[in-house]
Order: structure tokens, then C-alpha cells, then sequence
């Protein structure tokens, strides 16, 4: 019941997060001066195109960009009323895209989902790889199993994800005839899910996930290699050993335990760093993920378009810090029953 | 009789050093307790865990056979392989550590920690089932003395007290019934009186199961509570073995002889005495207190409120040494703290200051910013642990300058000229002043301390704990060392310490504290002469001396040390209030309805 309560606390905690991020993410948007509609209205003007600029001028009184920044700012999350009355994010309306001139829902939709798919995978696969190298490389420390794993890691953290995607891309296609490009076969592209969609969409997912995730699987392998050898000369692993413990089961049941803290707390930090760092993968690799989307909106100020991907972000990256905290008070009794005595 | 253990020309080794452990051997009985002496790095360690082989993976073994005898088998440990010494270990010999606190995993339940031995090892061939294994666990847990054994199997580690810990320890390795338990310094982290209780249990429990004991220890006094055989250990070498009495009794060789007068000791035969008159004191507290708000477990709880200090009235004279005795949590660092000003009492207690030359008393409670550092040339601090309280990065002659430097006082070749002289006042040569700490041992650290701390020629100095983290030699010549240089430079000491056998030697007046309050004054000599309060008898009854004729008086401990509730009538005290401190004979205080 402990644990509940305090899971509400925190996402209250979050809620509270995310609305001064929507402030912040809003005013920093608008901090250039001038906003999309201004700049073609102006553009318009000089190359003498009237028509246009009424329908510019319309936008403008219709998105509410001629009302000070605040009451923008109120309207756009959906707490005062704007031309449409109370209709703003918290209600379900992303806004327009001016760049694309549709609907934001409509351009992200697709990409929302497979950003959490891609990265999700790529989390994933971090701590796929990293736990049992990072455990093999403390248990086996100063032998040639921890410097080779430490000698593959470090060229994964090396060597820049762009590079390793195009290598990938040609080897995978010459030898296990992966797919180039995209995180589907385009002849799936919106269609409604099919058994084979889902394989194609695998199958597509190989190649990104292991570029995505080499860097961050490379570091925290040796975040959990130095945690666990720390805890290896603990005191406690020697009553292990004295109780008779065998060596494996000794490592997974107590130093393991406690070097999975900073693993467990990892998980906020790993998601916005991966969506942030996997732009330019995005890109090389023309997956229909968000990055993308996020560069043009901000180039063009497409001011909704890239609040919403920002605000989807910062989401994604509070549930990783909220499901790590839950996490670890979970796993770790001293936080849970901190105050209540010893 | 065979022996239960033999030990035979034990060698062991690190890297391409000289052997740690050289041709040691010796021999266990069923039922017997041997007890292996020595100082740091003497090996007594690395001999005990050989016998379990549980050592750094730098050891080399280099000679020597250790065999198990036991009734129906004979076991040779330095031939098995390593499964199957992994059922000897836990199961025929069990070990218990030091720190209770940090050798217990803290993220697993205190029962499950202990029916894992259980449950490791076959017993009949049979493993034994979880159920049997609770059962067996909770009698263990009775029998060590958990008043809730329940409640103790669900709790974690950090829930316990050190002394329940221990308990929590002993009771890990006694559940599997061993044949030998192999205990290295299990009381060393511990209270004295919690030390006592702690030994006590052991001896109760050797009673009852005829398992036999390897204390390792550093505690001669320890030895003489515990042991029926003693082995003194030196660098790597048996200086003497033979039985406790004849050891401790008539020692042989000179090193023993040189380890017991090392050691302090309560002096058996006192006399009251008058303290110091008090007529210039240097330092005054009057009725300081502090209290502290702990924070809730979250947001929403409400405060816990702890009161470090209560109304603590003392005054160190000029000259002279007034020690705080207490164990951990009574309050005497706090009261430290306050007096060197580095913690602000609560509203209505005084710190005064009295400098030399008769000029007004400096309220220290009052100073900040500037005029505090100003006072710091007259109060310095000689810190516990030598280890850690010097930089590893700074030379010897930049962490003695730094204070100098701090309060701008002479030129670097001044600085430098009066580093050399405090290090020729605390026995050590000019030519050290280049070198960084770690090529000095705890002792000379520890005497580099309190250099570092005369570079600003204090009248006070504030001494928490000195010697607890030494070898009982080393510690001996750093109590000469603060006598003499006392005498010598007119120093006042603020004397912080758990152990009233340092104490009896350096104190002038001693004021012994438990949560919070200053329950006993007097001087060393009527304290231990008469003392009155039960607390002060127990840490007294607690201390063990290095003498088997003196064992502890478990009974006087156990009275004394429990909650001030389960003292006499006329001493009871709670955190709502407590009996005056009450005059009993000249100068001999006593928290008291008398």
C-alpha cells in the first residue's frame, strides 16, 4: 500500500514537472522574434501576393498569434479559452502544423508510436548487452574477458552511430539480406496491422536498435562493471563466501542487487538521450521516427509542431525517471523504510 | 585428546613480498577457545581466513597443513578442492566478521540472510526445507536474544541495532551447529557494555553446543574473558602460545610482556580524590543543549525531534584535561562540536572562552564569520581516524602550513621553520616534511594530527576519540605524547572517548554522558573508586581487563546499559525529565533524587 501511495506522489510530482516543461518549451519556442505565419505574411507582402496574406492573417487570428505571449501560452495548453473555446493540448488538440498544413496529430501519429517502438527496443538492448557483459567483466576482472569486453565496448562508444549504420546497412544486406532503410517495407505503410507488417516492422528494427543502443550499452557496461567490483570488496560478500556460497549465486543474489541502483536509475536518463542523440541515425537510416520531424518544425518555427514533439519528449523522459524511482524503492529497502529506524 | 584443528607451519604470502604469515602453527581442542593475539599486520587475520581460505586473490600459499579432525572423518583443508570446501565452510566452521553493519548485505531480510546457511547445506543428504529451516532460525534468534525473534527474522539490517547485529552474525554462523566458529575482532566495532553482552553470549553459546572458538583480537582484556588457549602473533610469527593463565599470567617472551603494558587498564585499587579547583577555567559550557529535527520518512510526516544534549554544564580548567565519556549516541561529539563552535546551541546555552592573560570571556556561541576563524587559532581539533583525516594529496609540510596559510601568519620559510619545530615536538624528523601520508604508519599520522594542530598555538585542544583507531602500543605512546606535550606547551584538553581505561590514564576530571545528559563527574580515581550511577558501573564492569582473575560481572552490565527506565527509582530519567545533577562528596556529581 506503501508503494502506491507513494506512486501517486510521484505522479503528481510529475504532473507538476510537466506543466512548468510546457511553460518553458513554449516561451523558449517564441523567444526568436517573429513566429511562421509573420514570416510568409511578410514574404507574401513583398512578392505582392494579397490572397494569401488574408488567409495568413486569418490563421493568425484563428491560432490566436496576435494575442500576447501568456494568454498563448494558457490557450495552447488548454487553460483559457481561444477562438474555439477551451480546446488545447490537455483537451487533445496538438495544434497545426503551418510547415505541413495539416493537423500535428495527423503528422506525428504514426511516428508517436514508432519512436516509443525504436527506443524502446534500443533501451532494451541496452540492458540486454550490458548486464551480462558487465557482470562477466567484474566477475572475470583483470583477466582477457574484461579486456576484450572492454576493448569492444570502448570502439562501440567510438565510433559514431551515423558511420556504424551505413556499415551495418551494407553488411546486413550483403550477408543476411536485412532491409535498407525505413522501419517498414513501404508496401505496409498505412496499412492497418497485419501479422506481416509486424514481422516486416522487426525485421526493420534490427539494424536501428543495434545502432541506437552499441554507445549506451558500451557506457553502462562499464557504469555496472565498476559499481559490482566496488561491491566485490565489501564485507558482506565475504559472509557469502563463508556461509558457503557458490560463487555465481553468491554474485547475483547480494553485490548484483546492490549495483542494480544506478542501473535501475539509469532508465530516466537513457530515454531522452537516445531520442535526442538518434536524430541524425534517424535521418541516415530514413526511419519515420520523430527526430526528423523535430529539426524541420524547429528551422521553420513551426511553433505547435515542435511544442508537441518537445512536450512528448519531456514526457517520455519523466515516466523513464517515475518508473526508475517506483523501481527502486521497490528494490531497495533503505529507501523504502527511510526514517523509520537504525 | 586430538585436537579439533591443527595448524601446521602455516606460510602465506602477497605478490613478491616478504611472507605476511611465516611457519605459524597451533592447535584447537573440542570445546576450547584459542585466542590469536596481535597488532595490525602481525597476520592474525590472514591466518584465521586461511583456514577457511577466504583471501584476496594476491595471497599465496606457500606452506603448511590445516586439518580438520572430527569424529568420524579426518578433513585436510589445504588439499580440498573447491566445492568441497565450500560445504565446510558455514557448515563445520562458520566465521563472524567485524562489522556487523557492513557484513550483512543490507538490501536482504535478517532471515533470510541467516536460513540461507541453513538452507545451503545438506544435513543427512537431505536439504532441508524452508520450513524446517524458519523454525530453526527463530530458535537460534531466541537463544541469541531477540526479544521478538518474528519481527527480527522480517527486519533489515538497518533496522538493528550494532549489537543486535552482531547477534543477528553469531547467529548465522551458529544455526548451522559448527564444529569450530572462527571469530575475527567480533566486538572491536561495538560499545563496551554491548561488547560485554556480546562475549558473554558467545561463551553461553560455546557452553551449550562444545563448539570450539578461534577469537582473532587485538584486546588483551578480551583474550582474558574469553580464551583457554593464546597464541601471540608478531609480523608473521607465533612469539608465545601456551594456556590463557600461564600467558597472560607470567608472559614469556618480551613482546607479550610489551603488549601488556601497553594496555590500558582500569587501576584495580583507587582512592577518591579531589578534582581540579575550579578557579581558571579556560572553557565553560553552561547549560547547552541541542536538539535536531529529523525529517519524516516524506513530505507529509511530521518531524522527529532528537535531543543530542541536555543541559550539559562543564568547564575544562587551564591546564588540566576534563574527558567526555559515553558510547556512541550519547552525545559527547555534538558537545564537542558545540564547544569548538562548529555547531550553535539552542537558545539559552553559553559557550565562554576564557584566552590567556585574563581578558573578558569570548562568547564562542555567538561568533560567525570572521571572529569564529579568529577563535580557531585558539581551539584545534585531533580527529579519530589518522587514515582519513589527512589529505593523501597534500605533502606533510603542506597540510601542517595550511593553517598558517589560512590565517595569514609568517612567510614560507617561517611556516616552514615552525612546521619542523612542531614535528620535533611530536617525535619526528624534519626530513619527513616532503613526504605525502601515505608513507607514514596510523600512529605517526596520527602524531602528524596533532602537529597540524599545535601549528597555530592553541591553549585548547579538542581531542575526539585520538586513540580508538590505534594498536594498543601505538596508543600508548600517543597518550605519552599528549601528556607530555600538555606539560609541556600548557595546553587544556576537551578529552572525547569511549574507553575508560584511556580515560583513567589522561583524565583530570571526567563527565560520563548517556542520551544526552551527563549522568556521573568526578575524578577518574573517585569515579572508579565509588561510582555511584548505574551506568557508570556498567561501562566500568563492562571494560575487560587483560587480568583472568577480573572477569566482566555480566549482571552489572546488563542493569546498567539496558534503558534508563529499568535503572533504581532514584535514577530514572526520560525525554520529558530527569533528576538534578547532584553533589554525592566533593566534586563527585551524580544524576540523582538523593
Amino acid at each position: 500500500m506503501e508503494i502506491l501511495k507513494y506512486a501517486i506522489y510521484r505522479f503528481g510530482t510529475m504532473l507538476l514537472t510537466l506543466l512548468v516543461v510546457s511553460a518553458l518549451v513554449f516561451f523558449i519556442i517564441n523567444l526568436p522574434p517573429g513566429d511562421y505565419l509573420s514570416n510568409q505574411i511578410a514574404e507574401l507582402r513583398a512578392t505582392g501576393q494579397s490572397a494569401g496574406v488574408a488567409k495568413a492573417e486569418f490563421l493568425r487570428q484563428e491560432y490566436a498569434l496576435d494575442r500576447p505571449i501568456w494568454e498563448q501560452y494558457l490557450i495552447w495548453v488548454g487553460f483559457w479559452p481561444g477562438p474555439q473555446g477551451f480546446y488545447g493540448l490537455i483537451q487533445g488538440n496538438f495544434g497545426w502544423s503551418f510547415e505541413f498544413d495539416r493537423p500535428v496529430a495527423e503528422i506525428v501519429g504514426d511516428t508517436l508510436w514508432l519512436t516509443v517502438l525504436v527506443n524502446l527496443a534500443a533501451v532494451l538492448f541496452v540492458y540486454a548487452v550490458a548486464l551480462p557483459l558487465g557482470v562477466l567483466a567484474a566477475a572475470r576482472s583483470r583477466t582477457w574477458v574484461d579486456y576484450t569486453s572492454a576493448f569492444v565496448g570502448y570502439l562501440g562508444l567510438a565510433t559514431p552511430n551515423f558511420l556504424l549504420a551505413l556499415i551495418l546497412f551494407y553488411y546486413g544486406h550483403r550477408w543476411f539480406d536485412l532491409p535498407i532503410g525505413g522501419l517498414m517495407d513501404p508496401a505496409f505503410e498505412g496499412e492497418p496491422m497485419t501479422w506481416a507488417k509486424v514481422k516486416s516492422i522487426l525485421l526493420h528494427l534490427i539494424v536501428p536498435t543495434f545502432v541506437i543502443g552499441t554507445s549506451g550499452a558500451a557506457a553502462m557496461m562499464q557504469r555496472l562493471r565498476a559499481n559490482l567490483l566496488d561491491e566485490l570488496g565489501k564485507p558482506y560478500v565475504e559472509t557469502a563466501i563463508a556461509k558457503g556460497m557458490s560463487p555465481p549465486r553468491m554474485l547475483t543474489k547480494y553485490p548484483l542487487r546492490m549495483a542494480f541502483n544506478p542501473f535501475v536509475a539509469d532508465i530516466g536518463n537513457l530515454l531522452p538521450a537516445m531520442i535526442s542523440g538518434s536524430v541524425l541515425v534517424s535521418v541516415v537510416l530514413g526511419l519515420q521516427t520523430i527526430g526528423p520531424t523535430l529539426l524541420t518544425a524547429l528551422k521553420t518555427q513551426d511553433q505547435f509542431l515542435a511544442g508537441f514533439v518537445l512536450m512528448f519528449v519531456a514526457l517520455l523522459t519523466l515516466l523513464g525517471t517515475m518508473i526508475s524511482d517506483v523501481l527502486l524503492v521497490l528494490l531497495d529497502p533503505r529507501i523504502r523504510y527511510k526514517g523509520r529506524g537504525g | 585428546m586430538t585436537p579439533l584443528l591443527t595448524v601446521n607451519d602455516l606460510s602465506i604470502g602477497f605478490g613478491a613480498n616478504p611472507p605476511a604469515v611465516r611457519g605459524v602453527s597451533f592447535a584447537v581442542n573440542p570445546g576450547e577457545t584459542l585466542a590469536l593475539v596481535g597488532e595490525s599486520g602481525s597476520g592474525k587475520t590472514v591466518t584465521c581466513r586461511t583456514i577457511l581460505r577466504i583471501l584476496p586473490r594476491s595471497a599465496r600459499f606457500l606452506s603448511g597443513q590445516i586439518a580438520l579432525n572430527l569424529p568420524d572423518r579426518q578433513i585436510d583443508l589445504t588439499a580440498l578442492g573447491e566445492r568441497a570446501m565450500r560445504r565446510v565452510r558455514g557448515n563445520l566452521v562458520s566465521m563472524i566478521f567485524q562489522e556487523p553493519m557492513r557484513s550483512l548485505s543490507p538490501l536482504h531480510r535478517i532471515g533470510n540472510q541467516v536460513s540461507e546457511a541453513l538452507c545451503l547445506h545438506r544435513s543427512d543428504g537431505q536439504r532441508t526445507p524452508r520450513r524446517v529451516a524458519q523454525v530453526r532460525v527463530l530458535e537460534t534468534f531466541a537463544r541469541v536474544g531477540f526479544p521478538d525473534p518474528d519481527r527480527a527474522y522480517q527486519a533489515y539490517p538497518f533496522e538493528l541495532s550494532g549489537g543486535m547485529r552482531q547477534r543477528a552474525m553469531i547467529a548465522m554462523a551458529m544455526v548451522t551447529r559448527p564444529a569450530l566458529l572462527i571469530a575475527d575482532e567480533p566486538t572491536t566495532a561495538l560499545d563496551v557494555t554491548t561488547q560485554a553482552q556480546v562475549l558473554g553470549l558467545m561463551k553461553d553459546l560455546q557452553r551449550e553446543t562444545g563448539m570450539a572458538m578461534i577469537i582473532v583480537t587485538h584486546d588483551l582484556g578480551v583474550v582474558a574473558n574469553m580464551a583457554e588457549r593464546v597464541v601471540v602473533m608478531h609480523k608473521g610469527r607465533v612469539m608465545e602460545s601456551g594456556p590463557a593463565r600461564d600467558v597472560l599470567g607470567t608472559p614469556g617472551h618480551a613482546y607479550t610482556r610489551q603488549l601488556f603494558n601497553a594496555a590500558p587498564a582500569i587501576p584495580a585499587q583507587t582512592q577518591a580524590a579531589l578534582p581540579p579547583a575550579n578557579t581558571d577555567p579556560i572553557l565553560e559550557l553552561k547549560s547547552v543543549s541541542k536538539t535536531y529535527a529529523v525529517r519524516g520518512r516524506n513530505g507529509w510526516a511530521p518531524r522527529t525531534i532528537v535531543q543530542a544534549c541536555r543541559g550539559i554544564d562543564l568547564s575544562v580548567q587551564r591546564g588540566k584535561t576534563l574527558a567526555i565519556v559515553g558510547e556512541s549516541g550519547s552525545g559527547k561529539t555534538t558537545a564537542a562540536r558545540i564547544a569548538l563552535g562548529a555547531e550553535v546551541p539552542d537558545e539559552g546555552g553559553e559557550v565562554l572562552f576564557h584566552g590567556p592573560g585574563g581578558a573578558a570571556p569570548l562568547p564562542v556561541h555567538l561568533l560567525d564569520g570572521p571572529a569564529r576563524v579568529a577563535f580557531r587559532r585558539q581551539a584545534q581539533m585531533v580527529f579519530q581516524d589518522p587514515y582519513s583525516s589527512l589529505s593523501p594529496r597534500m605533502r606533510i609540510i603542506d597540510a601542517l602550513c595550511e593553517p598558517l596559510d589560512i590565517h595569514g601568519i609568517g612567510t614560507p620559510a617561517e611556516r616552514r621553520d615552525k612546521a619542523a619545530e612542531m614535528l620535533a615536538q611530536v617525535g619526528l624528523g624534519r626530513d619527513m616534511m616532503y613526504r605525502y601520508p601515505h608513507a607514514f604508519s596510523g600512529g605517526q599520522r596520527q602524531r602528524l594530527s596533532v602537529a597540524r594542530a599545535l601549528m597555530l598555538d592553541p591553549s585548547l585542544l579538542v581531542c575526539d576519540e585520538p586513540t580508538s583507531a590505534l594498536d594498543v602500543s601505538v596508543q600508548d605512546q600517543i597518550l605519552t605524547l599528549l601528556e607530555d606535550i600538555r606539560d609541556r606547551m600548557t595546553l587544556s584538553y576537551l578529552f572525547i572517548s569511549h574507553d575508560l581505561a584511556v580515560v583513567a590514564r589522561i583524565a583530570d576530571e571526567v563527565a560520563v554522558m548517556r542520551q544526552g545528559l551527563v549522568v556521573e563527574q568526578a575524578t577518574p580515581d573517585t569515579l572508579f573508586h565509588a561510582p555511584r550511577h548505574p551506568y557508570t558501573r556498567a561501562l566500568i564492569a563492562a571494560q575487560p581487563t587483560p587480568d583472568i582473575s577480573r572477569p566482566i560481572d555480566l549482571s552489572v552490565v546488563a542493569q546498567g546499559a539496558g534503558s534508563p527506565q529499568a535503572w533504581p527509582e532514584e535514577f530514572r530519567f526520560d525525554a520529558a525529565g530527569a533528576p538534578a545533577l547532584t553533589q554525592v562528596g566533593d566534586g563527585h556529581l551524580v544524576r540523582a533524587h538523593v
